[in-house]
């Protein structure tokens, strides 16, 4: 499985970099970027790209000479370590792509160049470092969770890894969706758009999106879905404040994103289109990762100096897979590191209610990409359930969806009671309350430990704050509660 | 016999003519049914896509081009709705299959795919009806569909079930080019014309691909946005015209946003070789108090397109 997997990263890395005039010099170029033996036999298993003559934009992160120069931290890179890359075409294997209407084909390919330039300009490097720095509050501490440790090692016997949060809810915003938002909304700046689009599930994003656009001065419209308008009142009460509207759109997230999109291809000179989260056409999904990644360059270098190692695994929760992304792809050429993913069970995979798009879904097209999705017979979306809005998303990231085709990643499902117990334990145990997205995360630690090595370490993305979540906490506590005292008098003694 | 001579590909078909339907040179057309395997030979029960616009070129007619959402408000509406608009005089007929999340349309047709979705319509329910009424239109149709129902159901399965009901063309508006492979590849196998969209925002060199990758005839988007009734048309659409006529023989419609008589003459005078008609037509069906009424709004609308085009 190992050599398959490196055969894929490394094929679909060369075909995003090649350009025609370098085809000839491929094997040198590849040949250049390995230095170990192991990688050598590989680059020998690298196969032609097929794909459309047009190259992608995207710069060549890999040469020996980024190394050398003086770069920002983040865009430090390992020549050891392969990563995916989408080809010229935004694939992922036969995930991704671009499937959109025809309008948006030269918007798509604009954003591409943008990001590309971006990447290599030193000026924007140095904004963002500081606006990471100083806005947002990176970086996030990883946190040793003493007490939820303790938790999990008495259940094994007294013995297990030691678990450790990367502290995404300290960012500014309560959630990882800043280091995605400042970013773009920069690039929305440069490229000299006024406005900008997006969408929202529980408001997370939208938030951050509005901060953002405060932060640099310019006009944001959000939509979001009206029944999450009602739940998550006061974080639409805080849009309105940082100066965006908010669009109610009938139905569900996914819809929201929906309109986002046809306003997208309305408005395209005008706008901006921020993905919040690593879907849609490409390379709204490869952007997204790119800003989201500094969690997990960030967390090798916290776990190489609190352990003098790696992690032995990641754990993150997965409703469309920018905090899963953004935490596992510094670490997918590490074979060594376990990616575990978790969907939103609902009530169970059984019931037919859930979010789990992984396992239960198949692979199509959506909002411009193929990836896994939740689809009926005839193709239609089937709508997804969570207790977790964030998590209601019927489709995946094309690069999670390809992930785990190759095997690299493991996919698991975790129920909305074993969510909102997590939440409860980790407010209990550490005094943390993570949000009920994260809670999903941390809901799988109970499967997932006795699995662990021993003296192992293993993260958990902690994505989110969840203090907005405490009424729906509550509702259920006292809904179940109430449930249990009804059971109790009326279950014959 | 309706013979018609088209690719050299290896083609079965199943010719079924009603003894209803005449040429337009009014002689009537014999029905019978038969199946060939001639390789360079092939029977179509009706005219296809291309030999639409060869006759009405040869005329100097523009192509009337209606589109309505199948299932809305339901599927029998549905079918008298296609028969009216055959009977008025369109010339092609393009039916959208309703989907959950249909991103490249404007409130009218999102609304009216949720209906038609709500009362059940299904792919399946369509291809029924399709097998009913096709036979008794003298216009070709063409599918209007998203990508991921025709993944689902298997490209070459859902090509062959389209075929064998008599639909000729096909329209689905979110592949690129790029994608298009396949799509095009089990299309030609199973006689169905698929349609390539080009927009306003199209580069050239991309715009020539596609525009020798189209089947059918080439839709030109009218302006930059989903689907949905504009004010008035914008006047790139001259130059774009313009442009890809000097590019390709092959026909081109202009559609998205027209709503009146008056667009449909302005954008023929232009050049077009077909105006197509979408949002308005659905808005009068779906909105109507009831389907009698809306069948004879949408006679009248149709009437009055019609004669507004040469």
């Amino acid at each position: 499985m190992a050599s398959k997997l490196h055969g894929s990263v490394v094929s679909s890395q060369k075909n995003a970099f090649v350009s025609s005039s370098e085809k000839l010099t491929d094997k040198r170029r590849v040949a250049k970027m390995q230095t170990s033996g192991r990688a050598q036999a590989q680059a020998a298993e690298v196969t032609t790209p097929q794909e459309s003559s047009r190259t992608s934009k995207l710069p060549e992160l890999m040469t020996s000479s980024l190394v050398f120069s003086k770069r920002p931290f983040f865009l430090e890179r390992s020549l050891q370590v392969q990563r995916t890359q989408p080809n010229s075409a935004g694939k992922f294997g036969k995930f991704g792509g671009k499937f959109v209407a025809e309008t948006l084909i030269a918007c798509l390919d604009q954003l591409e160049a943008v990001f590309a330039e971006v990447l290599h300009d030193e000026d924007f490097q140095e904004e963002l470092e500081e606006a990471l720095r100083d806005y947002i509050g990176r970086e996030t501490p990883l946190y040793h969770a003493r007490r939820l440790t303790e938790f999990y090692k008495s259940k094994n016997g007294g013995e297990g890894a030691e678990i450790f949060l990367k502290r995404e809810d300290l960012c500014h915003g309560g959630s990882h969706k800043m280091n995605n938002a400042i970013a773009q909304a920069m690039i929305a700046k440069r490229i000299g758009r006024k406005l900008v689009l997006t969408a929202t599930a529980s408001g997370h994003h939208g938030i951050a999106t509005a901060s953002a656009c405060a932060k640099l001065g310019l006009d944001c419209k959000i939509f979001m879905a009206a029944k999450d308008m009602e739940q998550q009142l006061s974080n639409v009460q805080l849009m309105t404040l940082l100066g965006a509207q908010v669009e109610g759109v009938d139905g569900q997230f996914k819809d929201a994103a929906s309109e986002a999109l046809r306003s997208w291809v309305g408005k395209m000179e005008e706008s901006y289109h921020m993905t919040g989260t690593a879907v849609g056409p490409h390379p709204c999904p490869t952007l997204v990762r790119h800003f989201q990644s500094v969690i997990g360059r960030e967390t090798r270098r916290q776990a190489l100096e609190k352990w003098g190692g790696k992690p032995d695994a990641l754990v993150a929760c997965v409703g469309t897979g920018s905090n899963a992304l953004g935490l596992f792809h510094e670490f997918i050429g590490d074979s060594d590191v376990r990616l575990v993913g978790v969907e939103a069970g609902g009530f169970g995979l059984e019931s037919g209610r859930h979010a789990s798009t992984l396992s239960k879904g198949e692979v199509g097209v959506y909002h411009g990409a193929m990836t896994y999705l939740l689809q009926d017979g005839d193709g239609q979306t089937i709508e997804p359930y969570s207790v977790a809005v964030g998590m209601q998303y019927p489709a995946v990231g094309p690069e999670l969806s390809f992930l785990k085709e190759i095997g690299r990643a493991e996919f698991y499902s975790v129920t909305d009671q074993e969510a909102l117990d997590a939440y409860e334990r980790v407010c209990r145990l550490e005094g943390i309350y993570a949000s009920l997205e994260a809670s999903h995360a941390f809901g799988i630690l109970g499967k997932l430990f006795p699995t662990l090595p021993k003296g192992g370490k293993v993260v958990v993305n902690c994505s989110a704050r969840g203090d907005e979540d405490v009424d729906i906490v509550y509702k259920h506590k006292l809904f179940h509660g109430a449930l249990k005292r009804t059971m109790a008098q009326t279950t014959p003694q | 016999m309706a013979i018609a001579l088209t690719s050299s590909f290896l083609q079965l078909k199943k010719c079924e003519v009603d003894f209803h339907t005449f040429y337009p040179s009014k002689k009537p057309i014999v029905s019978l049914r038969r199946y060939t395997t001639m390789a360079a030979i092939s029977t179509t029960k009706s005219v296809g896509i291309s030999e639409t616009f060869n006759r009405l070129k040869r005329e100097g007619k523009v192509a009337f081009i209606p589109y309505i959402t199948a299932g809305d408000p339901d599927l029998s509406t549905t079918t008298e709705a296609l028969k009216v608009l055959d009977s008025c005089g369109s010339d092609i007929i393009e039916l959208g299959v309703p989907y959950s999340d249909p991103l490249a349309d404007g409130p009218v047709i999102q609304a009216a795919a949720t209906r038609s979705l709500g009362r059940g319509t299904n792919l399946d329910a369509i291809i029924s009806m399709l097998k009913e009424v096709v036979p008794q239109l003298s216009c070709p149709i063409a599918l209007f569909t998203y990508y991921n129902p025709i993944l689902k159901r298997g490209t070459g399965r859902f090509m062959s079930t389209i075929s064998n009901v008599g639909v000729h063309g096909l329209v689905v508006p979110d592949v690129p080019l790029e994608e298009t492979t396949a799509l095009r590849m089990e299309a030609k196998k199973h006689g169905i014309e698929l349609v390539l969209l080009t927009t306003p925002t199209t580069p050239t060199d991309r715009m020539k691909a596609i525009v020798e990758a189209a089947e059918g005839f080439i839709y030109l988007v009218s302006s930059v946005g989903v689907t949905g009734t504009r004010a008035s048309v914008s006047d790139k659409v001259q130059a774009l015209l313009r442009e890809i006529k000097e590019t390709t023989t092959k026909p081109v419609a202009v559609g998205f946003g027209i709503s009146k008589p008056e667009h449909a003459k302005l954008i023929a005078g232009w050049g077009a070789d077909g105006v197509i008609v979408g949002s308005a037509m659905v808005k009068l069906l779906g909105e109507a108090k009831s389907p009698q009424d809306g069948l004879r709004e949408l006679e009248n609308f149709t009437k009055s397109l019609k004669s507004a085009l040469p």
